[in-house]
C-alpha cells in the first residue's frame, strides 16, 4: 500500500475517533511545567475551588502580553473579590529570558500565580501558536473559552465572561 | 521527504489498540479531548525595484500547517502537516512541497514515560541539548526517535533520549544518545525537606554520532559532551549555573580544528514586590554542536547558547540591529532592573511609573592562533579570563507612566554598538553605533476604542544612516483592528534609498481564530520571532495571514 495513503488513513481513523469524543472533555492538559524557583509543577493541578481559571499565555518579550497582564493587574483584586477568579500567567519564556521572569513579575508587582513552560510542552498541549493567547477554564475544570492576541479593552469582555462562569451561567 | 512518509503510518497504528483495547469503547472515547491549531501565511509578491524587490515566478507563495494533538488520559498522539508551496521568501529553500513531518504517539504509566516519533526536548538550559521549534522563522530541529522519563523516587527525574533530528524534509547524518538526571534535593534528601533554601542539581550527556567520510582528515565519528548545573533559591533570590564541556568536534563552523569545547551561564536574580534585579554571564567558546558538521546557519543545531541581550519589540530596535550568539566564542554579560515607583510618590505621581534598565555587552574571546593547520590542528588557545573585540554593546531604559484614565506612554531610550562585520559577516564593514529613541503613547476613547501610537527614531553615521517609524494602530475591542506603519530611511547617504516602507493592515480576532490582511513593503533585513533570527529579502505585496486554536 501506498506510504501516503496509509498515513492519511491513520489519520482520518485517529480524527474519526477524536470526533466521537470533542465535547465530552475539554479538562487542562495534564503537562509539567516550572514554578518560579526551579521545581516542577504539574498543570493538572492547576484548581481553583469551583470558580473561575484565565490561563494566559505570555512572555518578557511579548509586548502586547505585557500591556494585557498589566492592566488585569490594576483591576485584579476587584476581579477577584467580585467572582474568585484566578489568573494563571504562563511564561513561555526560554533559557534566554528565563532568569527574567520573577523579576518582572515581582517588579510589576502582579498578584498572579506564574509558571515558566520553557520547553513549549503546555504551550503545545493546549494548541497555542502565538502569544498572547488567553483560556478561561470553568468551575468544573473544562476549557470553555479562548483567545489570541490583545487589544486596549480586551479585558472587558473577559470579565464579563469571567462574571458569566462565576455566576454558573455557560459562556458557549 | 520518503523518511518522513516511511515512519509516520507505522506510529499512528500504534496508537490505535491502546483506544480499542480498553473496556469498553464509549468509556474510553468520551475522555478524550483533542486540541491543536492551523496556520496559512499567504504573500502576493509585487516587483519593486526601489526597495530591492526580486519578482517571484509563482507570484503568491504559502506556508501553512496544522497540528492535531489527541490526549486520553495518559495517552497522548498527534501530527502536524506542513506545507510550503512554494515558501515564502527569506525561509530557508529546504521547506518545499507538503508533508507529514511531525507525528508522535506517548503514554505514561506510574512513574514512567514514554514517547515514540517526534518531540521537543532540553536538559538544562540547553547547552549541549535542546530541540525547539520557531514556526515563523522556519527553525524546526525536532528530534525523531525514542524518549523516556523515569520519576526515580522523591525528586530524581531521569531522561533519556534517542534519535535523529529533523532537517526541513529530511533528517540530520548524526544519531543522538543523551541521558539527563535531575535531583530536587528538597525532596530526595530528607533533612532538607523543610529548608528555605530550595535546591535542583542536574547532570547530562550527549553523544553524537557521524560517519567519517572525510578524505584527508580523521574525523571522530562519536562526539561527546557533558554537562553540569545547580539551581539554588532562597527568598527573594535565585541562582541558575551550568557548566559544559564538549570533546573535540571538527567541523565547518569551527573550520575543522581539534580543541574541545565549553560553556558556562550564569544568571542570578533578586526580586521583592516592586523591584527586580537580574545580573547574568556567559563564556562559549568552540560550542558549536550539530547533528552534521558540515551544516551551517540554524540547521541541525543540537544545543541552545542563548544570546544574553535583551529582546527587543519595538522594530527598529528589533529588526535593525539584533544580536544572535556567536557559537565559535563569545563572553557576555547582562543587568537588568526593574523599579516600581509608588503611588503618591514624588516620581511615580498620581497613578505610579515604572522604570526599566537594561545593559548588556558581548565581545569575542581572547584567542592566540596556534597556526598548527597541519600538524595538531588546535586552532588556538584562549585566555578565561580575557575579553576580545566588541560584538555588541546595548543600553536601554524604558519608562512606563499612566498620565490619566485615558493616556499612557511608555518611552525607550537605547544606545547600540553593534558589530556588522562579524554579525552579519560583512567583511570591512564599520561598527554600527546608534541612539534609538521611541515614544509609544496609548489613548483610549472608551473601554473598547483606542488608538496606539508609536513614534521611533534611530540616528546612526554608519551603515544606512538614520530611520525614523511611524505606527499608528486603532482597535476596535474585542474583534477589529487597523494599523498603519511607515519606516523612513531618511539618512540613507544614498539619496536614491531614502524609501518609505509604509504597510497597512487589518485585522480580525473571534475566540481562537485571527485573520489579518496587509499590504505594503517589507525591508530587507533581520527578521526575529522568539529570539532567533533570519535574514529575510526585500518583499512588496499582500500578505493574508490565518491562524485558529482549537
Amino acid at each position: 500500500m501506498n506510504i501516503r495513503k496509509t498515513s492519511l488513513i491513520c489519520i482520518a481513523l485517529i480524527v474519526g475517533s477524536i470526533g466521537y469524543a470533542q465535547n465530552q472533555n475539554n479538562g487542562i492538559p495534564a503537562v509539567d511545567v516550572q514554578k518560579l524557583d526551579g521545581t516542577t509543577f504539574n498543570t493538572s493541578d492547576l484548581k481553583n475551588n469551583g470558580k473561575p481559571i484565565i490561563i494566559n499565555f505570555w512572555a518578557t518579550w511579548c509586548s502586547p502580553c505585557k500591556r494585557e497582564l498589566n492592566n488585569i493587574a490594576e483591576l485584579y483584586e476587584d476581579w477577584q473579590e467580585e467572582t474568585g477568579v484566578k489568573l494563571v500567567a504562563l511564561s513561555i519564556d526560554d533559557t534566554r529570558n528565563m532568569a527574567k521572569v520573577a523579576p518582572y513579575v515581582n517588579g510589576k508587582g502582579w498578584e498572579y500565580d506564574v509558571y515558566i513552560d520553557p520547553n513549549g510542552d503546555f504551550k503545545r498541549a493546549l494548541g497555542v501558536n502565538n502569544v498572547p493567547h488567553t483560556f478561561l477554564v470553568d468551575g468544573n475544570g473544562q476549557i470553555v473559552w479562548q483567545h489570541n492576541s490583545y487589544s486596549e479593552g480586551d479585558e472587558y469582555e473577559l470579565f464579563e465572561l469571567v462574571k458569566k462562569l462565576s455566576a454558573g451561567e455557560s459562556i458557549k | 521527504m520518503k523518511l518522513l512518509y516511511k515512519s509516520s503510518f507505522a506510529l499512528f497504528f500504534l496508537s490505535i489498540p491502546f483506544l480499542i483495547q480498553a473496556q469498553s469503547f464509549d468509556e474510553v472515547m468520551n475522555k478524550g479531548q483533542i486540541r491543536g491549531n492551523f496556520q496559512l501565511n499567504m504573500q502576493y509578491y509585487e516587483e519593486d525595484s526601489i526597495i530591492g524587490a526580486q519578482d517571484v515566478p509563482e507570484k503568491i507563495l504559502s506556508n501553512g500547517f496544522l497540528n492535531l494533538i489527541y490526549t486520553n488520559g495518559s495517552f497522548s498522539a498527534g501530527f502536524r502537516y506542513e506545507s510550503y508551496l512554494n515558501a515564502l521568501l527569506g525561509f530557508p529553500p529546504g521547506y518545499k512541497g507538503s508533508g507529514l513531518v511531525y507525528r508522535y504517539a506517548s503514554f505514561t504509566e506510574g512513574k514512567l514515560s514514554v514517547t515514540v516519533g517526534n518531540f521537543y526536548e532540553q536538559f538544562g538550559n540547553g547547552l549541549i541539548f535542546r530541540t525547539y521549534e520557531e514556526r515563523g522563522l522556519g527553525y524546526d530541529n525536532a528530534m525523531d526517535g525514542v524518549r523516556i522519563k523515569y520519576k526515580l523516587f522523591d525528586g530524581i527525574t531521569l531522561t533519556g533520549i534517542t534519535g535523529k533530528q529533523r532537517l526541513f524534509f529530511d533528517y540530520g547524518e548524526g544519531i543522538l544518545r543523551g541521558f539527563d538526571a535531575e535531583v530536587y534535593l528538597n525532596e530526595t534528601v530528607k533533612s532538607l525537606k523543610e529548608s528555605k533554601t530550595r535546591i535542583i542539581l542536574g547532570g547530562s550527556a550527549v553523544s553524537k554520532y557521524e560517519a567519517d567520510q572525510n578524505d584527508q582528515l580523521v574525523l571522530p565519528e562519536n562526539v561527546a559532551s557533558f554537562a553540569g548545573r545547580v539551581n539554588l533559591s532562597r527568598g527573594k533570590i535565585n541562582v541558575n549555573a551550568e557548566y559544559a564541556y564538549k570533546y573535540n568536534d571538527p567541523s565547518v563552523d569551527n573550520g575543522f580544528i581539534y580543541k574541545s569545547g565549553e560553556a558556562l551561564f550564569l544568571q542570578t536574580s533578586y526580586s521583592q514586590k516592586g523591584l527586580g534585579i537580574v545580573l547574568a554571564a556567559k563564556r562559549n567558546d568552540n560550542m558549536s554542536f550539530r547533528s552534521e558538521r558540515n551544516q551551517d546557519q540554524q540547521n541541525l543545531l543540537i544545543n541552545f547558547l542563548p544570546a544574553l541581550t535583551k529582546q527587543h519589540t519595538y522594530n527598529l530596535l528589533a529588526t535593525l540591529y539584533p544580536y544572535a550568539t556567536q557559537l565559535n566564542g563569545e563572553i557576555a554579560f547582562q543587568a537588568d532592573l526593574i523599579y516600581k515607583f509608588k503611588k503618591g510618590t514624588f516620581l511615580g505621581g498620581k497613578r505610579g511609573m515604572d522604570i526599566q534598565m537594561n545593559y548588556s555587552t558581548a565581545n569575542n574571546i581572547d584567542t592566540t592562533l596556534l597556526n598548527d593547520e597541519s600538524t595538531n590542528r588546535q586552532g588556538y588557545t584562549s585566555d578565561y579570563f580575557n575579553i576580545g573585540e566588541v560584538y555588541f554593546k546595548d543600553f536601554n531604559v524604558m519608562i512606563t507612566k499612566k498620565f490619566s484614565k485615558k493616556v499612557k506612554g511608555r518611552f525607550t531610550y537605547a544606545n547600540l554598538v553593534y558589530n556588522q562585520d562579524i554579525i552579519e559577516g560583512k567583511p570591512g564593514a564599520p561598527k554600527v553605533y546608534a541612539n534609538i529613541g521611541i515614544a509609544d503613547v496609548t489613548y483610549k476613547f472608551s473601554t473598547r476604542h483606542s488608538l496606539r501610537t508609536e513614534v521611533q527614531a534611530l540616528i546612526t553615521e554608519q551603515d544606512n544612516g538614520d530611520w525614523a517609524t511611524l505606527l499608528l494602530e486603532y482597535s476596535y475591542s474585542p474583534h477589529w483592528f487597523v494599523a498603519f506603519l511607515d519606516q523612513y530611511n531618511y539618512g540613507n547617504p544614498d539619496s536614491d534609498r531614502q524609501v518609505h516602507y509604509y504597510n497597512a493592515s487589518f485585522g480580525y480576532n473571534n475566540k481562537g481564530n485571527r485573520i489579518s490582511l496587509s499590504y505594503g513593503r517589507q525591508r530587507a533585513g533581520i527578521f526575529c520571532v522568539g529570539g532567533v533570527c533570519r535574514v529575510v529579502p526585500a518583499s512588496s505585496g499582500v500578505f493574508l495571514s490565518v491562524t485558529s486554536s482549537f
